[in-house]
């Protein structure tokens, strides 16, 4: 009666498709594994550029998980914030690690995520038919500003408290209901103990349920209408026998295996950052952070963190505060309007003329030029220089339906390039 | 491929250019060791007996101190716990925050994390920069931090010093040098060496796992490089028949 091994695998394998069987009866689940990743094809040629979104999602993941071992640990109250953080740096157990994992992970997902967008603009990712895939990571990429922003002030150190208060104050260049509106916002006549509460509360449960679901349906978006490539051309219309794309491999295994190498490479360079330069020299976790937050003495130069200092520098680009505040708010805005500013059929960058590749590279200096820019004080050529900077900025989309319409552009292929 | 990888690196540079900028004061290099554990329980000592009145160390707790700087708990006892502290205890003052106030027209801050508030050059420059100015209530001035209400706590040792300014061509008063009224008990660089303890010992307790930190940092980096070696072996397994 004693059965063999291969006999205990036989009755293991037909138990699980069995059960597997009952799952699907009731849930889509193999249909869904299909559809996401088995039999999910994308183009065999994506190079470095297409590694972003995947990383992008692995930071998202992880900031959630650090999150919540954190959320455990710290005291959203003004009176003990800024010591629970301390508290969870030398008293609790990896808490250092976490921590560091967490405000690392923040300046990363940012990093990762302008790359990510810069792909969009590279290979006309956003073009018809991934107008929705463009618009929808647009609300992601608002909600992870928000998302930072909130979280920013949970430390409660001094350049959390007065970066909060120089924000929020923003709101109170709107017309008639600017000052009640900044008010309501903070809950308070300045950043209080109330104000630290609410953004807790915005930053651990609203903006992350937010973005989850967003990223869900952002995925869900792009896998509709299938992932672009580097030559900018629908694999789709190239269909074998199978009727796959020829030029498509299946997102499980290929793409699945060639995204651990990709997230590999990213966590070695995450943790050069996380075990050798936390603070970044400042740039991540900025020096006057590390004192508490003082509501009668301000930091020497209150700058925000490096990812929000290109909006930054547009706004005090010109003397009134209300135009500065519309010009900030227009250069995220006009983000949205990419598919239709851009009038040429044609989405690669490979095959797009010199006119587009000359504004394209003119238009990631101007951004990282007011990234720097934002970062410095506003005294000798800053302001000047930020002016600049912030008219090439509107410049770019501005003129993009017109340097875009009759562009001369290089033959597509019908293949995908390797 | 090879000229995207550029154009990334390129805009990460630029990202990375951006760290430049920003000094105030031209600051001496406090060229400390936080591997030095000797030089750690010098500065211990010090900050002790001369910072401790006044300033708090609130997050550190001696045990955690004993531990990372190989004092045992009887040396602490005998060496750094002075007024009937517990081995788990944070390093507190006795001073109220009203009354230093009222002292000193400021609450001398808590310690535990100025050297990654200010940075441990700024502490070693301020510490060594004071001078006699009799117009200040404490007698003294400080080149780093003008009108510091801090006083010259470390005199006995340095002995005192008069600075000397020049002016420079647009008339505006500049610090040149510090001249000796009064030598302490300890030579310049003796005295720098005491400044440079305290200064190694501030750093380790605003990030006391600094130094594990970076050793464990080696060692996941080692096991990313090797679990990278096998990823890409099997990714090319796999991407094997497309062509």
């Amino acid at each position: 009666m004693a059965s063999t091994e291969a006999d205990v695998f036989d009755r293991l394998g037909r138990g699980l498709s069995a059960l597997g069987a009952w799952i699907d009866d009731r849930f889509p689940m193999t249909k869904l594994i299909k559809e996401h990743a088995t039999e999910y094809y994308a183009s065999k040629n994506f190079n470095f550029w297409y590694g972003f979104g995947v990383i992008a999602t692995f930071v998202l993941v992880l900031q959630l998980v650090t999150g919540i071992f954190l959320t455990m640990n710290y005291k959203p109250a003004s009176a003990d914030a800024f010591a629970s953080v301390e508290y969870i740096m030398r008293d609790v157990e990896w808490g250092w690690l976490i921590r560091y994992l967490h405000s690392t992970g923040a300046s990363a997902f940012f990093i990762v995520v302008y790359l990510h967008m810069f792909r969009g603009l590279l290979y006309g990712s956003y073009k018809k038919p991934r107008e929705l895939v463009w618009i929808i990571g647009m609300f992601i990429y608002l909600s992870l500003m928000a998302e930072a922003f909130f979280g920013y002030l949970l430390p409660w150190g001094n350049m959390s408290y007065w970066g909060a208060q120089v924000i929020v104050s923003l709101f109170g260049a709107v017309p008639v209901i600017g000052n009640d509106l900044a008010e309501w916002i903070r809950g308070d006549f300045y950043i209080s103990d109330i104000t630290l509460n609410r953004f807790f509360a915005f930053h651990v449960i609203a903006v992350p349920l937010l973005l989850v679901a967003l990223v869900v349906v952002h995925i869900m978006a792009l896998h509709e209408v299938g992932s672009n490539n580097p030559d900018g051309i629908e694999i789709k219309e190239h269909k074998g026998p199978d009727g796959h794309p020829i030029d498509g491999v299946a997102f499980h295994p290929y793409h699945t295996s060639k995204d651990l190498v990709i997230v590999i490479v990213f966590l070695i360079l995450f943790s050069a950052a996380v075990f050798f330069a936390p603070d970044m020299g400042g740039y991540f976790l900025e020096h006057a952070n590390f004192e508490p937050a003082d509501q009668l003495r301000t930091p020497e130069h209150i700058a925000p963190v490096w990812y929000f200092t290109p909006f930054y520098a547009i706004l005090r680009a010109v003397p009134n505060k209300l135009v500065g505040v519309a010009l900030m708010g227009s250069a995220v805005l006009l983000l949205f309007f990419l598919p239709w500013l851009d009038r040429c059929r044609v989405k690669s960058i490979r095959y797009r003329s010199w006119i587009y590749k000359l504004a394209l590279m003119g238009f990631a200096i101007t951004f990282v030029a007011l990234g720097y820019l934002g970062l410095q004080p506003a005294t000798g050529a800053v302001p000047r220089l930020s002016l600049v900077f912030t008219i090439l900025y509107f410049a770019f989309f501005a003129l993009m339906p017109f340097y875009t319409r009759n562009e001369k552009t290089k033959p597509v292929p019908t293949r995908v390039t390797w | 491929m090879v000229r995207s990888v550029v154009v990334a690196i390129v805009l990460s540079l630029g990202l990375a250019g951006a760290a430049a900028a920003q000094t105030e004061a031209e600051l001496d290099s406090a060229n400390n060791n936080i591997a030095n554990t000797a030089s750690l329980q010098r500065g211990a000592k010090y900050f002790v007996n001369y910072c401790l009145g006044c300033h708090s160390a609130k997050y550190v707790r001696y045990n955690r101190l004993g531990e990372d700087l190989q004092l045992s708990n009887q040396q602490l006892m005998e060496n750094l716990m002075f007024t009937g502290e517990r081995p788990f205890d944070t390093m507190a003052i006795a001073m109220r925050p009203q009354d230093s106030a009222r002292w000193f027209k400021i609450t001398p801050p808590d310690l535990s994390l100025i050297a990654r508030s200010r940075g441990p050059d700024y502490i070693f420059t301020y510490l060594r920069s004071f001078y006699v100015s009799p117009d200040r209530p404490t007698g003294v001035n400080n080149i780093v931090l003008p009108g510091t209400a801090m006083p010259h706590v470390l005199w006995q040792l340095q002995g005192t010093q008069r600075a000397v300014f020049r002016t420079d061509e647009r008339g505006v008063q500049e610090f040149d040098h510090f001249e000796v009224v009064r030598p302490g008990e300890l030579d310049e660089r003796a005295f720098d060496e005491v400044v440079r303890d305290i200064v190694n010992f501030l750093d380790y307790i605003g990030e006391p796992i600094k130094r594990e930190r970076q050793q464990l940092g080696v060692r996941v980096i080692g096991f990313l490089l090797v679990f990278l070696l096998i990823a890409f072996m099997l990714k090319k397994e796999i991407w094997k028949d497309v062509t």
